[in-house]
């Protein structure tokens, strides 16, 4: 506040603060990266609202529904990056259904007439057509990065437009992405002048890519830093890419399992060996164990290993990650079992961030060994562990006590129990002790995902303890009502909160409606929800806009139902745009 | 590599506390590309089923649940495929299959392959052909013709056997160990 940061006029006394001219104000707010910060001081006073929107660069929509696409263009008319977020969290387990929305076509044409020197544009959870990636290439002369994390859509058609349309592009990141094979050799339509790549992660991509056009490519982007291969592309081909790209920052490697010959691994090891670089690393479907080694050299400086679609066991597994000494990140299947987390809890002492995924989530009879145990011992052995996301299939008070009394530091903390309801295996008791544990320790807890079986207890502490908390995601929770309110009533930060499958009514809906507005969304699916609570809601509040979906045939018109009429889900969230237009049948707006 | 499912539209939603959201069909193909499955079910016994003999441990599965996304899931399913078509081979036979031994006539020495590996008579003969260098001046449609060396097995009774007559997995489960012999000896 207030740090003009300018130099003082020369001779007559200094005008006073207020009437510093704008281009002081905007460069004092270049100093505040955050846009929380910014938000604030844009409102103070007209002057600082005016200096702070003209001189902003950099603007994140995390709901793309609530702001209409124009009023963002109207209102930071000078913005070079721009990222925005569709689709509740929830429809990547698929609640949501197909059709929801999250366009990205208005933000693209609003973009293209009111941003055109734009330089980066990221979607997440969106529908991108190729429509919208020819108007992208075509639009913004100094276009520079595009990233889509989770969109569906478009089609290798719309990469060619991509590839030939943006001469400065230097990034190219597709994670997670459906796309539609056209079989269209985009990779070609790069043209030969064209070396400013320093992102390339096609990593999604179903298809076969032309390996010579990759490898031209690859040698002519001297400055290609991340390289992120799909799973057509085989062992010896990464190889031969690798010598191209020593200068390698992070790499996503293609298949890594081939039949196990001499003369590949030695090409393989010698070809990371020149990678001196090289930091990152992902990738490694069904990687086999014999070609492990050949890491071997890179191990020692990497910060980030992804192994996460990698099913490898067994020794070779835990030999690998022993030999990471710094790693920071560390994504992995529950392959790794108990055993393996006790050598990266020995040997990986700067993890920061640890995600365990399931290896066989609707398998029960497929035993792992990965219980709570191997989270303890990682909790108890890196200090700088803050961030955790662990599925397993049992879990004990006693254990998150442990782990919270170990590890005051989590930011995020996300347990998945892969059976709902499951109890304290050992005393049978709910597990309302031990997550109260980690949110009366955890001060600075932004992000929380509970699991197994809680009563409402839990959500009394978690409503009077996590303070920071931004994030909750509740399934298989809770007794009554009770448990919203106390959510509702508490948890001063929130700005997410996703459940399903708990016994939460209207009332405490109702009750708490004004904290809905200062949430970013709400979503309950298979809860207690009446329509007529719904339509309380949208009354009551009419800056939030109450989305109803029933999977029911033939979605019904809501005017036709009764006020008692049972809801399975409801999306709500706060939003200057009204309510939208672009709805599908079994979504309706209340 | 992607396994989409169509989702039949109904749901039902059992009280409060009731932990399953039922979904009434079993697995269905797609007909068509590549979008996002609304969800991913299995279901491998309906409610009302109640046949005593229902496979054990099996349980309608709830839609959604655990929150896996559906991108890993399909990869997934695709390395746990390939893993367990692994697994199959090398459970074949006792003591069939796995390491055996490869001589080729006049090398000094013999290689070792791991006959689980491969998926079939064409990946063994191009692995071959890298190990030995064998089949090097024949051409990529491999087979007969110019050819100067033949694959040949020892099975569990001793004989010496011409590789390609059996299925591949039989095959595995009864090769002992193998042989590259010159062409004009193998007539």
């Amino acid at each position: 506040m207030g740090r003009g940061g300018s130099r003082a006029s020369p001779a007559a006394a200094a005008p006073p603060w207020h009437a510093l001219p704008d281009e002081v104000w905007e460069h004092a707010f270049s100093f505040l990266p955050a846009d929380s910060d910014r938000g604030a001081a844009a409102a103070s006073c007209r002057s600082w609202l005016r200096a702070e929107r003209r001189s902003r660069r950099r603007l994140a929509v995390a709901n793309c529904y609530a702001a209409s696409p124009q009023d963002a263009v109207d209102r930071f008319p000078s913005v070079r990056a721009v990222e925005v977020k569709g689709k509740p969290h929830f429809a990547d387990f698929g609640l949501v259904p197909p059709a929801w929305g999250a366009a990205a076509a208005p933000w693209v044409e609003a973009a293209a007439d009111g941003w055109p020197l734009l330089e980066e544009l990221s979607f997440k959870r969106m529908v991108v057509t190729d429509d919208c990636l020819e108007i992208i290439a075509a639009s913004f002369r100094n276009f520079q990065v595009l990233r889509l994390v989770s969109c569906e859509g478009f089609s290798t058609a719309g990469l060619s437009a991509i590839a030939s349309g943006c001469r400065n592009l230097r990034e190219l990141d597709l994670q997670e992405n459906e796309i539609e094979d056209c079989s269209i050799q985009w990779l070609n339509l790069f043209p030969e002048s064209f070396t400013s790549l320093v992102t390339l992660n096609f990593s999604c991509l179903e298809g076969d890519v032309n390996i010579t056009v990759l490898d031209r490519l690859v040698t002519r982007c001297h400055n290609l830093k991340t390289l992120k291969l799909n799973n057509a592309i085989p062992l010896d081909k990464l190889a031969n890419l690798l010598r191209k790209a020593p200068q390698i920052v992070e790499l996503g490697t293609g298949k890594f399992s081939a039949d196990y010959h001499l003369d590949l691994f030695l090409k393989l090891e010698s070809a990371f060996s020149g990678c001196k670089s090289l930091r990152r690393l992902s990738g490694a479907w069904d990687a086999v164990p014999e070609y492990l080694p050949a890491f071997y050299c890179v191990c020692e400086g990497l910060t980030s290993l992804n192994l996460s679609y990698a099913t490898v066991r067994g020794p070779e597994l835990i030999k690998f990650i022993g030999r990471c000494k710094n790693l920071q990140l560390l994504w992995v299947m529950d392959l790794i079992e108990d055993r393996g987390l006790a050598v990266v809890a020995s040997s990986c002492n700067k993890l920061q961030e640890l995600r365990v995924f399931p290896s066989a989530p609707f398998d029960a009879a497929e035993q792992v060994s990965l219980t709570e145990r191997g989270l303890v011992d990682v909790s108890a052995s890196c200090p700088m562990l803050e961030s955790v996301l662990y599925f397993c299939r049992r879990m004990t008070n006693e254990a998150l006590i442990t782990i919270a009394k170990n590890r005051p530091n989590f930011t995020c903390f996300r347990l998945c129990i892969l059976e709902p309801h499951t109890p304290d295996y050992i005393t049978h008791q709910p597990l309302d002790v031990g997550f109260s544990a980690i949110v009366e320790s955890c001060k600075g807890l932004r992000r929380l995902s509970v699991s197994g079986l809680l009563t409402d207890n839990v959500f009394k502490s978690i409503g009077a303890h996590a303070d920071r908390l931004e994030m909750l995601s509740i399934a298989f929770a809770g007794n009554s009502d009770l448990g919203l309110h106390y959510i509702l009533s508490g948890c001063k930060s929130l700005k997410k909160l996703e459940i399903r499958d708990c016994p939460f009514g209207d009332k405490p809906l109702l009750a708490n409606a004004a904290k809905l507005e200062t949430m970013r969304s709400l979503w309950m699916s298979s809860c207690s929800l009446t329509l007529g609570a719904c339509r309380q809601l949208a009354r009551k509040m009419p800056r939030l806009s109450v989305e109803v979906m029933n999977y029911s045939r033939g979605a019904c018109p809501l005017d036709s139902l009764t006020d008692e009429s049972p809801i399975e889900t409801i999306y709500v969230y706060r939003t200057i745009a009204g309510p939208r237009s672009d709805t599908p049948a079994c979504v309706q707006i209340v | 590599m992607v396994m989409e499912m169509m989702i039949d539209a109904e749901l039902r939603l059992g009280p409060p506390g009731c932990d399953v959201t039922v979904v009434q069909p079993a697995r269905k193909k797609p007909a068509s590309a590549a979008k996002r499955p609304s969800s991913v079910v299995r279901s491998e016994a309906s409610g009302t089923d109640d046949h005593d003999d229902a496979s054990p441990a099996s349980k309608v599965q709830v839609v959604g649940w655990p929150p896996v996304r559906a991108y890993r899931k399909n990869a997934f399913h695709a390395a746990a495929e390939a893993a367990s078509a692994r697994t199959t081979a090398k459970k074949g036979e006792q003591g069939g299959g796995l390491y055996v031994k490869v001589s080729m006539d006049g090398a000094p020495y013999l290689r070792k392959v791991d006959l689980r590996t491969y998926d079939g008579y064409r990946e063994l003969r191009d692995a071959l052909d890298v190990l030995f260098g064998c089949f090097s001046s024949s051409s990529a449609d491999g087979g007969g013709g110019g050819c100067q060396f033949a694959i040949a097995y020892e099975d569990k009774d001793g004989d010496l056997m011409l590789a390609g007559d059996v299925p591949w997995d039989m095959f595995i489960c009864s090769c002992k160990k193998l042989r590259i012999m010159r062409g004009s000896e193998a007539r």
